[in-house]
């Protein structure tokens, strides 16, 4: 950053295109800077308020009370309260507390995975490269929903259907990333270095290609959790993911739909939190994609 | 061409075979009794032994993929527990909707992202850029479910332009109720959209033949318009087909919230109610129409850039 602000300062001096250019990048590495610093605080507080809930929250999560049904917000109840008199903001809390959780686990258990697949077909090639890809493939092309949809039809609806759905679909992506990456790598001299010194092929990956493979990966997977996020909630909105009573953001917004007309806040307030956190992750990869002069999105 | 063609369809039977194989474990690998899981309180030993044949589970293993193969490409997809009627017939009674929904989005998504993805690239790293960039981070992270629950407060209930559910009739009544259903998907899409043609579009400002064009003196709109617009936009047809999986996604939550008589609110429901007969089947449709849109997709490279045609020539 110093080195670009002192560039910047002799870029004065330049004329014409020079200058635009280093212009250019300034601009780019501020944006970048301040996107990840909101980025950051919106998660870190976020996390936080999930992770002290119970110290925190007003009131018992799942406390039914109906004579205290849908309130409107107050200094009591913050973000009002559901159906059921309980209280939304307690639940916010619990459920992000709970959405984090689910959602790390979903994203980073594949990734795991799939830098494991990835490296070792784009090491090794030849068949076992054949097959994987052809796998992955297919994988990528299917509708992703649909798929977990289908393991959640399986074992019935709830959150094991939604942990082995993803498990099993969600290595997809990041095997297809590292596996392009690995064969890249593969010909570098440190490589070809480590290999010529008879290091065995699990050496030669774990200790020296994984460290190179990580960083794409970690961009790739804020992406991916955003994703992850709305899934999670998706599935729960449909009845297909986390059960009641258990308090979960998308559950939250389908307590309140057939609501909508006289209480807009048990729908509208779980959302806004959904929204908020997303944008957090997303703007947090968007601003490391910058710096790898990586893109940020699942496509592409 | 036509090589390249036969590659990329190669490549389809094999993702349909990958499709075929899902489609056909859904039901075997249902813990327990598949067919008394199915029946819930209607399992008695007729009901069970009817369903077992429909769906051709009592043969042995290897007839049963033989079977299962032969019968799919009939059509045959066995009948609904629920709805005791055929598969293939309630399926392709809610193909349409779902397949008009999709278009629709599509459109929509298009009418967004070109000019706000052009006033991206123009303005880059000012401040409509940066609202452009911001916006589409944000709408990366909305919940499909909610933005339409949110569409439909603001413009079905507040204002009540627009029905909250539902599918008309005739075109002007779908089009109608399909609107915030569309709008939704299309909101969704539109970022992803905005990314690609940004980037396309600033590395088509700044090629030679656009500078050439503009050192001859072509208005600058010209240039930025006809020009480089003309190839940032051939991405677009790529990122289309590569999201096609997230598109119907989209739909299946969509459809629930508009209440859309579509595929995607068929396979929820189904789902809800163990109807694994059409789960089975919507696995096979879904994946037939992602194969299709990619077919599609890699033909209208060809015939839109020139380049790719000559490369298939070369190959």
């Amino acid at each position: 950053m110093r080195t670009l602000a002192w560039a910047g300062r002799r870029a004065v001096g330049l004329r014409g295109e020079a200058a635009d250019l280093l212009r250019q990048a300034q601009t780019e590495r501020r944006w970048s800077n301040v996107t990840l610093g909101i980025g950051i605080a919106i998660v870190g507080a976020l996390a936080i308020a999930g992770f002290f809930a119970s110290l925190i929250a007003p009131a018992d999560p799942n406390a039914l009370d109906l004579t205290q049904r849908l309130l409107s917000p107050s200094g009591k109840h913050w973000m009002g309260t559901d159906p059921f008199g309980r209280d939304i903001f307690t639940r916010t809390l619990y459920a992000i507390r709970l959405d984090l959780v689910v959602v790390l686990i979903i994203t980073y258990v594949p990734m795991v995975f799939g830098m494991i697949v990835g490296a070792l077909a784009g090491y090794f090639r030849g068949w076992v490269d054949a097959i994987t890809i052809r796998v992955i493939d297919a994988f990528i092309a299917f509708p992703f929903i649909v798929l977990v949809i289908a393991v959640v039809a399986i074992l019935g609806p709830g959150l094991k259907g939604v942990y082995i759905g993803v498990l099993a679909v969600g290595w997809t992506l990041y095997a297809r990333l590292t596996r392009g990456d690995m064969l890249v790598l593969r010909e570098q001299q440190f490589i070809l270095a480590a290999r010529t010194l008879g290091y065995s092929p699990r050496r030669v990956i774990l200790r020296h290609a994984i460290p190179n493979l990580i960083r794409s990966n970690l961009v790739f997977s804020m992406a991916d959790i955003v994703l992850n996020l709305l899934l999670l909630a998706g599935l729960s909105y449909l009845g297909l993911g986390v059960q009641a009573p258990t308090a979960e953001l998308g559950s939250m917004v389908a307590d309140g739909q057939s609501f909508l007309l006289q209480a807009w806040w048990v729908t509208t307030l779980p959302g806004v939190v959904i929204v908020v956190l997303g944008a957090g992750f997303s703007m947090i990869g968007d601003s490391l994609a910058d710096r790898l002069g990586q893109r940020f999105g699942v496509v592409g | 061409m036509w090589g390249f063609l036969g590659r990329r369809l190669l490549h389809s039977v094999w993702v349909l075979a990958a499709i075929i194989i899902v489609s056909f474990l859904v039901i075997r690998l249902i813990p327990g009794d598949p067919v008394v899981q199915m029946l819930g309180l209607q399992a008695t030993p007729e009901n069970i032994a009817a369903v077992n044949e429909d769906l051709g589970l009592d043969l042995p293993m290897g007839r049963q993929v033989t079977s299962f193969v032969e019968r799919a490409f009939q059509g045959d997809l066995g009948s609904s527990i629920i709805k005791r009627a055929p598969v293939s017939d309630i399926v392709f009674d809610r193909l349409l909707p779902s397949v008009y929904l999709l278009l629709y989005a599509t459109v929509l998504a298009l009418i967004i992202s070109v000019p706000l993805g052009a006033l991206s690239a123009i303005y880059r790293n000012r401040v409509p850029d940066q609202i452009v960039r911001l916006t589409s981070m944000v709408s990366f992270a909305m919940p499909q479910f909610w933005l339409g629950l949110m569409l439909i407060l603001l413009f079905a209930i507040r204002l009540d332009v627009f029905p909250s559910g539902g599918y008309g009739e005739g075109f002007g009544g779908i089009l109608l109720h399909l609107t915030l259903p569309a709008l939704t998907i299309g909101l969704y899409l539109a970022p992803q959209l905005m990314r690609t043609l940004r980037s396309s579009l600033i590395e088509a400002i700044e090629s030679d033949y656009v500078e050439a064009a503009r050192s001859r003196g072509f208005r600058e709109s010209r240039v930025v318009g006809k020009l480089a617009m003309r190839n940032a936009l051939v991405p677009l047809i790529s990122v289309l087909s590569i999201n096609i999986g997230f598109l119907i996604s989209g739909t299946v939550i969509v459809e629930v919230v508009f209440q859309i008589p579509g595929l995607g609110a068929l396979l929820v429901q189904s789902v809800l109610n163990r109807d694994y007969p059409v789960i089975q089947g919507l696995i096979l449709v879904f994946g037939a129409m992602v194969i299709l849109v990619n077919i599609l997709a890699d033909a209208a490279y060809a015939v839109v850039d020139p380049r790719v045609r000559a490369g298939m020539a070369a190959e």
